[in-house]
């Protein structure tokens, strides 16, 4: 069943003057419960995709269904509900808060979707068991390794249970064996729990991880 | 600053009260036309006969006030009557005048000045030598024998206060109604009203600068609350990016920091607070001779004042911050 289906889909950023062409209509279906791997140069659309995807920016033009909601003419308070309810993101540098524990950092996430932070969810004690940090819950994230930190910022992610996880460079911070680790871990989510993920990576070890390898170029998906 | 300038307002005003209460005397006449705070201003000294002549006054005397500026001011009195209504002065070192130009100072002007027996105080206008330092709480500061005063001040046979003390506390309100029928448009007061008039509210001119100060503290504390929460949210763009990526809505990141301004505005009320007991404990050190209180009943209206200004001043950078766009702010470093 397609999970994201995108056709046609443009995005011009204007930079002063200047025209800046990031996407140029890339065409993409993605199944539900698929682990998608981006690849591409710098600069070949793979952010801005990310960003359409996660509803932090919208398109240009063209067509890109989430769930079946189609992300080309949402407002802006609708694309903070798609973010709040569907997507969760993993970053390349963690982005946990700073003052905040660990437990405090996925309970925030709770918090904005509306959720009672009280609630137990026995789904989530298995996820955290999977992701190893129940012992540093209480920790803060500069007490915490890299490889800590980005699972923390997994259990954030999937907290909610998004139907779509977006990470962008998500061992780009990492040495080879938490990076092994991490995407383990996105591979354990994405085969135990069916949970679709997309992920941007320039390394093809990381790429490897995946069901599926896109490769994008020039704002368009070229293989 | 509001809390400590009403402080020192209500201090200074408590104690002049409490200096006029310190006379012993039931009633006071004042020049028509005069104001409650300014003691100085001139009647005929005839006028005191008049007042002594009256039915139930046992004691009547006249003084005169001599504004020497910096908020001081020398007070004339005739030794003697002074002494009979007020119970005396209280000498701590020294004594009564012995020849004119002698000045009769209180232990805190003293202690403020650096000054002892035989003394010459500056800045108040003539040379005087201290002769006698007295217990503090008794009219004034400075006492000058009133001849002396008038004289070198063209104010011959002019009186400022008549202090009357009547024979019997019942029969003071009979004396103020003859008084004030007597003596039609001066200034009648039983001491008791005189010193509820001492307040900051019922004196226009220092209402009016308490409002100044408030206004000032209100807009100072509104530009550094502005800029403080303007520099919060500037220093956690990336924080407001990553809550804007999770799904936090304006009214969300807006909620944090009107919370943040709130605990601020609470926490800067009750640091305001303590520290008026600090400058409270500077003022006693560095100026003896100014008054400061703590003014409870004005705690609850600079915590609504310092609250409102928090909230108001957090507004604008709640609103830039609600607005940020969340990828660039997530790209801030």
């Amino acid at each position: 069943m397609t999970e994201i289906e995108i056709r046609d889909l443009t995005k011009v950023y204007h930079v002063g003057d200047v025209d800046v062409h990031a996407l140029r209509g890339v065409n993409l279906n993605i199944d539900r419960g698929e682990f998608v791997a981006i690849i591409g140069p710098s600069g070949s659309g793979k952010s801005t995709l990310f960003h359409i995807l996660g509803g932090l920016t919208p398109p240009t033009s063209g067509k890109a269904l989430l769930n079946g909601r189609d992300l080309t003419h949402m407002s802006d308070a609708e694309r903070t509900k798609l973010r709040k309810t569907t997507v969760g993101f993993v970053f390349q540098k963690y982005n946990l808060l700073p003052t905040l524990s660990a437990a405090d950092n996925i309970a925030i996430a709770r918090d904005i979707a509306g959720k009672n932070g009280s609630e137990t969810d026995p789904h989530f004690d298995e996820i955290l068991k999977l992701l190893g940090i129940k012992d540093r819950l209480n920790h803060k994230p500069r007490a915490m390794s890299g490889g800590e930190q980005q699972r923390v910022a997994i259990a954030r992610a999937i907290v909610n249970h998004p139907a779509l996880l977006l990470a962008d460079e998500p061992t780009g911070n990492l040495d080879t064996e938490n990076s092994n680790a991490v995407l383990g871990i996105l591979r354990g989510l994405n085969q135990r729990m069916g949970q679709t993920i997309l992920m941007i990576t320039h390394n093809p070890e990381a790429a490897a991880f995946a069901h599926r390898i896109v490769t994008m170029r020039d704002g368009r998906v070229v293989a | 600053m509001m809390l400590t300038l009403v402080g020192v307002s209500d201090g200074m005003l408590g104690e002049i009260a409490a200096r006029s209460k310190g006379t012993g005397a039931d009633i006071l006449v004042r020049p028509p036309g005069s104001s409650v705070l300014a003691l100085s201003g001139a009647m005929p000294e005839g006028v005191v006969k008049v007042v002594r002549a009256q039915p139930h006054v046992a004691l009547a005397t006249g003084t005169f006030v001599q504004s020497i500026g910096n908020f001081n001011s020398i007070t004339g009195i005739y030794l003697d009557e002074f002494n009979k209504i007020s119970g005396g002065l209280k000498y701590l070192e020294g004594g009564p005048f012995q020849k004119p130009g002698d000045l009769i100072i209180d232990d805190v002007y003293a202690q403020a000045n650096k000054l002892g027996i035989g003394g010459h105080p500056k800045d108040l206008g003539l040379d005087w030598t201290v002769c006698g330092i007295v217990e503090q709480g008794k009219l004034s500061r400075m006492f000058a024998q009133i001849d002396y005063l008038q004289d070198k001040y063209a104010q011959k046979d002019k009186v400022s206060v008549i202090y009357v003390k009547v024979d019997d506390a019942a029969n003071i309100p009979t004396v103020l109604d003859e008084l004030k029928q007597k003596l039609e448009d001066y200034k009648i007061f039983t001491v008791d009203e005189f010193t509820s008039l001492i307040s900051v509210d019922s004196i226009p001119i220092l209402k009016q600068f308490t409002g100044v100060v408030i206004g000032l503290g209100v807009v100072i504390g509104f530009l550094v609350v502005s800029l403080s929460m303007y520099m919060a949210v500037l220093e956690r763009t990336r924080e407001i990016g990553i809550l804007k990526a999770l799904g936090a809505s304006p009214g969300y990141i807006m909620g944090i920091l009107l919370r943040e301004a709130v605990v601020l505005g609470v926490v800067g009320t009750i640091a305001g607070i303590l520290m008026t007991y600090g400058t409270r404990s500077l003022i006693h050190v560095f100026a003896p001779t100014w008054t400061a209180t703590i003014v409870k009943a004005w705690w609850w209206k600079a915590g609504l004042i310092a609250l409102a200004a928090a909230l108001i001043g957090a507004l604008y950078p709640g609103f830039k911050a609600a607005k940020q766009d969340a990828i660039e702010a997530l790209a801030y470093d």
